[in-house]
């Protein structure tokens, strides 16, 4: 099956290609520009980062000014979560859902371009500020109002001229994207699924973006109305957040963070996902704990959507509502750790094969489980009046989203690159990312919970000598280096596989789901006769028809 | 690729939801999102506003317009049950009703606005109770001016024989949304006529 060999596109016309690719409504084009996209942007926040470690990497610097710092973190932090976790994700999920579930195409094609582009724009508005915020406005050339964006800093007394603009219709379009992005989700998982594709049997990447499309539609919203707010009071002369009228900047927290909790969720549920693929098939055991899996997953969904002001325990609240987000924000934990132990009972007994996609996940394991650990310690109310705000937060949820997302995302890259392209990525070139990336996430991180500890604030510009810090932010800044390193060698064996890589087939990795029944790139109309499952692994029924899983599930 | 050994042999009635009708029960869940921010937002600053106008000394209750939207919620799920039995012309006079209470709500929101700005100086620049009304009521009424529009798409195919029977399920889809906003229309007349 699945063997002949579909021929490319021949492709004459260089404007047909473009126009081919700007008016797609085909969600695996439409899932590789999502990719592409916020791969840029990836390389963009990580030259931002690199700025800002080089300033902080000695006290008293002066490589950056502080306005330029300010601007710095606020764009580094907001396309770091809109415009590269977000879109990389939305573009895994809309090129494998369809492929896993043995749809055609998404519920949706159309509005899924729509999304697409409403992102697209969003991003590059933001990063319109930068030019056309300039001079005429004398106030800034980019948003500096930090990725949450605080009220009051955003009023028209303290955010002159448009950077503020800037940022909040960015965030607003690309909110619009994400709704129309997680409809379709929800829809094309509910509504497209191939015959015998009941939910008990839809691969956990699938589950995954459901729950994952679920809460993009009750969290992103509130982002929206925020911003909607935001601009009424900028350029109407709305008080929603004026202080001088009676309106409250503590609400905008509330909103703000209501979005941002489940945010996070919204983006480490689909890595889950992943984990979920990949662990399993390099273990050469099914997944352990199925139901748990799909049960915990719903389970954290809801229980995010109530443990927002966990970021606000320094803003000050009373006394029940500390006790009530501490607790929420510890519950967390259960569904959790019920995961983290399905995934290394699926590993546990197995014959692993250490490829490069099992060694991000292997180093997501114990990168995630520490990362929990210290967000459990910053759930604790105390606890949190002593760091909060400080690097040991920034260290927090850098290893959640480096140590967590960053990494899972490139062993879904190393896994699924394959089937994308239809070429291996060098496993050589591979291992080098994976272990200068690892030496190089810990260098940073790792050492920069220890100035946090010591009380180094965050989004400070530069710091006095004599503070015990220096060492600290040096080997943090050493860590940075090092880890771009493994990103510019990563993105040399994305260039050089795609021209030069292995040949993959349909099914390099010997796995369990529909994707890699189809050939590798798959043909625009994915499957030419519409698959029918039986079981949780359709293609171990083909490979062992004499011991299906069906029989047993 | 060829399907060998992926068909199930006897083939159950395989059936799944209508991906438009899970489409539009999504984005009504979004949409219920914004609008709960917007009443939480409402209710907070209720009583907050350091100066007047007070919502009793200038807000007058529109319960005929009020009646009629809810009444559109009737009308639009008779057009709809009436297009699904094949009867056109009877859906295309109901889907006029609808489109007529709609449009009549609209012009009564505008006449209490433009009563509101004219005669009372009551702007979304006043006090924090202005800022709080009018971003309400005006993201309800522009969800109202979006079904509206939609509502004239169908009406003016209707008008041309082009909505038959067949078409009766996405008539209902955007019927739902259309009871999405009858529905927050009874919590935001609660919340902005009767709480303040």
């Amino acid at each position: 099956m699945a063997s002949e060999s579909i021929p490319l596109t021949i492709r004459t016309n260089p404007l047909a290609v473009v126009y081919e690719w700007l008016a797609t409504v085909d969600h695996k084009k439409i899932g590789i520009m999502y990719i592409v996209y916020a791969l840029l942007f990836l390389v963009v926040m990580g030259i931002e980062a690199i700025l800002m470690r080089i300033q902080l990497a000695h006290a008293n610097a002066t490589f950056l000014s502080p306005q330029l710092f300010n601007r710095l973190f606020t764009l580094h932090g907001t396309t770091g979560i809109f415009f590269v976790a977000m879109p990389i994700l939305f573009g895994f999920g809309n090129y494998l859902v369809p492929l896993m579930i043995g749809a055609r195409d998404m519920a949706f094609p159309r509005l899924n371009a729509f999304s697409f582009w409403m992102t697209a724009l969003g991003g590059f508005l933001l990063y319109g500020s930068v030019f056309a915020g300039g001079p005429l406005s004398q106030a800034g050339s980019a948003p500096d109002v930090g990725w949450f964006a605080y009220a009051p800093l955003t009023s028209p007394a303290f955010s002159p001229g448009h950077s503020t603009d800037y940022w909040t219709l960015s965030l607003l379009v690309a909110g619009v994207g994400s709704i129309g992005a997680a409809v379709n989700f929800v829809a094309t998982i509910l509504s497209m699924r191939c015959e015998g594709m009941t939910l008990g049997r839809m691969p956990l990447f699938a589950w995954m973006n459901l729950v994952m499309g679920g809460l993009v539609l009750v969290t992103i919203s509130p982002l929206t109305a925020a911003q909607i707010m935001l601009m009424i009071d900028r350029y109407i002369g709305g008080h929603f957040f004026d202080t001088d009228a009676g309106g409250s900047v503590v609400m905008w927290m509330h909103f703000f963070w209501i979005f941002g909790h489940p945010e996070v969720y919204v983006l480490i549920i689909p890595c889950f996902g992943f984990v979920s693929e990949i662990v399993p098939v390099f273990s050469r055991k099914a997944m352990f704990g199925y139901p748990a899996m799909v049960a915990a997953t719903v389970g954290i969904g809801f229980v995010s959507l109530g443990v927002w002001a966990h970021h606000m325990f320094t803003v000050g609240m009373p006394s029940y509502g500390n006790a009530f987000f501490v607790l929420t924000t510890m519950v967390v934990a259960v569904p959790t750790g019920i995961k983290i132990f399905n995934w290394l009972a699926t590993m546990w007994g197995g014959k692993i094969r250490f490829a490069t996609p099992m060694l991000f996940c292997i180093a997501f394991l114990f990168q995630f489980l520490i990362a929990g650990l210290t967000g459990i310690a910053l759930s604790i109310a105390p606890f949190n009046w002593q760091l909060g705000n400080s690097y040991f937060v920034v260290a927090h949820f850098h290893y959640v989203i480096v140590g967590g997302i960053l990494f899972t995302i490139f062993a879904a890259f190393y896994y699924w690159f394959p089937k994308m392209t239809g070429r291996m990525l060098s496993e050589k070139i591979g291992k080098w990312h994976f272990w200068l990336f690892v030496i190089g996430f810990h260098l940073t991180f790792d050492f920069m919970h220890i100035p946090g500890l010591l009380g180094m604030p965050r989004r400070v510009y530069t710091y006095e000598a004599n503070r015990g810090w220096e060492t600290w932010n040096m080997i943090s800044s050493i860590g940075a280096v090092v880890q771009a390193i493994a990103i510019l060698l990563f993105v040399y064996n994305m260039i050089e596989s795609y021209y030069k890589g292995a040949t993959a087939g349909n099914d390099p990795w010997d796995a369990w789901t529909l994707e890699w029944a189809t050939p590798s790139p798959p043909p625009h109309y994915n499957f030419a006769a519409v698959p029918a499952v039986q079981s949780r692994r359709p293609l171990w029924d083909i490979k062992h028809p004499e011991d299906p899983d069906w029989k047993y599930e | 690729m060829s399907a060998t050994g992926m068909e199930i042999p006897a083939t159950a009635s395989w059936k799944l939801p209508s991906r438009g009708r899970v489409g539009m029960y999504c984005l009504i869940l979004a949409e219920s999102a914004i609008f709960a921010i917007f009443i939480a937002a409402y209710i907070f600053y209720i009583g907050k506003s350091i100066s007047g106008p007070a919502p009793r000394q200038i807000l007058a209750v529109p319960i005929v317009a009020s009646v009629g939207l809810w009444a559109s919620s009737f009308t639009i799920h008779w057009a709809v049950a009436a297009l699904a039995k094949g009867k056109t012309w009877i859906f295309a006079g109901l889907w006029f009703l609808t489109l007529a209470l709609g449009a009549f709500f609209i012009g009564a929101t505008a006449r209490e606005w433009h009563h509101l700005i004219y005669d009372e100086g009551f702007t979304i620049q006043t006090n924090l109770f202005g800022t709080t009304y009018y971003a309400l009521v005006g993201l309800h009424a522009s969800h109202v001016i979006i079904g509206l529009i939609a509502l004239t798409v169908v009406m003016v195919f209707a008008l041309f024989g082009k909505v038959r029977p067949e078409h009766h399920e996405r008539c209902e889809i955007l019927s739902l949304y259309w009871h999405f906003v009858d529905v927050v229309w009874v919590v935001v007349f609660i919340v902005v006529y009767g709480l303040s």
